[in-house]
């Protein structure tokens, strides 16, 4: 619970930086958060890479592995879809393209804006940060009372780099390759998915 | 950004980490240094959140769809994360401790 206050301080006090814009332009430099989440990309992988569980439970796995991102996508569908009982103006299927984002905020919502509306794309952005941060701040919990693969679920396609840190803090290393294919798979598959799901139906 | 550099660089890291094994003490600076670039990247969303007028201006209505679809969206992810686990993953978690303890 300590790491998740701290992780929620240092968010709100961006986003109350950023509000009344008390920031220099150049913290906002794609290139600090890119070349920041490259080094924690090299450091997670050292971490994971010099622990003796990692490469055990690659040879342990095999095919069921894809039962990760399975969840994934299964349960983001179902869920959304369903919960768009609630929302009158929103369809079931594009409810679903929203989801098939897998917090994966950036391309979903710019695919979202191109091929459907402007709204909807900035649902699929609020709603993908959303599940990152919500991820990033509850997967203690969440594994608690849903198992260990719980942080990898919630967090979809960020579970390759973004929330990766934390699902590996409080699942450990073992836990870190699944994240990292679950990942992989999941970003690969967002563009397609969303695309489908909006034109298709 | 790009995914590739990310995967590219991770998959450099695990090499890497190999040369770590024995070494406890990097392990734990690593770790240090692991969780102050989190917080900084979280520093940084918040930022541009913070920044982003159109999402604080239309946050209530927009907002809410968004949350409600979150939800959603984690609720049925976690609801079949926990059968999957029990039925698949936990005897994985369970021998990686075991073996852990055995040394």
């Amino acid at each position: 619970m300590k790491g998740s206050l701290i992780i929620l301080a240092f968010f709100s006090a961006g986003v109350l930086g950023g509000v009344f814009n008390i920031f220099p332009d150049w913290i906002l430099n794609e290139d600090l958060t890119s070349y920041t989440l490259y080094a924690l990309m090299f450091l997670v992988g050292i971490s994971i890479g010099s622990d003796k569980g990692t490469f055990y439970i690659l040879k342990k796995m095999k095919l069921k592995v894809l039962l990760v991102p399975g969840v994934v996508i299964t349960g983001s569908l179902a869920g959304t879809a369903l919960i768009s009982v609630f929302i009158p103006s929103i369809r079931p299927n594009e409810a679903m393209a929203v989801g098939a984002g897998f917090g994966y905020y950036s391309l979903s919502s710019i695919i979202i804006s191109e091929l459907h509306s402007q709204e909807l794309g900035v649902i699929a952005l609020l709603s993908n940060i959303l599940r990152e941060i919500t991820t990033l701040l509850a997967v203690p919990l969440m594994i608690k009372y849903f198992g260990k693969l719980a942080g990898i679920a919630s967090g979809g396609a960020t579970a390759m780099d973004t929330t990766l840190p934390v699902i590996v803090k409080f699942t450990g290393k073992e836990f870190g390759i699944i994240s990292v294919f679950s990942g992989i798979i999941l970003t690969a598959i967002v563009p397609i998915l969303v695309t489908l799901l909006l034109e298709l139906f | 950004m790009s995914s590739y550099t990310v995967i590219i660089l991770f998959i450099a890291g695990i090499t890497a980490g190999r040369l770590f094994r024995n070494n406890e003490k990097a392990g734990k600076k690593i770790d240090t240094l692991v969780t102050w670039s989190v917080w900084l990247l979280l520093f940084l969303l918040g930022i541009s959140v913070g920044i982003n007028e159109k999402i604080i201006r239309e946050f209530s209505v927009i907002g809410l769809k968004a949350v409600i679809l979150t939800v959603g969206a984690l609720a049925g992810s976690l609801f079949l994360a926990k059968p999957v686990y029990n039925r698949f993953f936990r005897n994985i978690s369970e021998s990686v401790n075991k073996e852990e303890n055995n040394k």
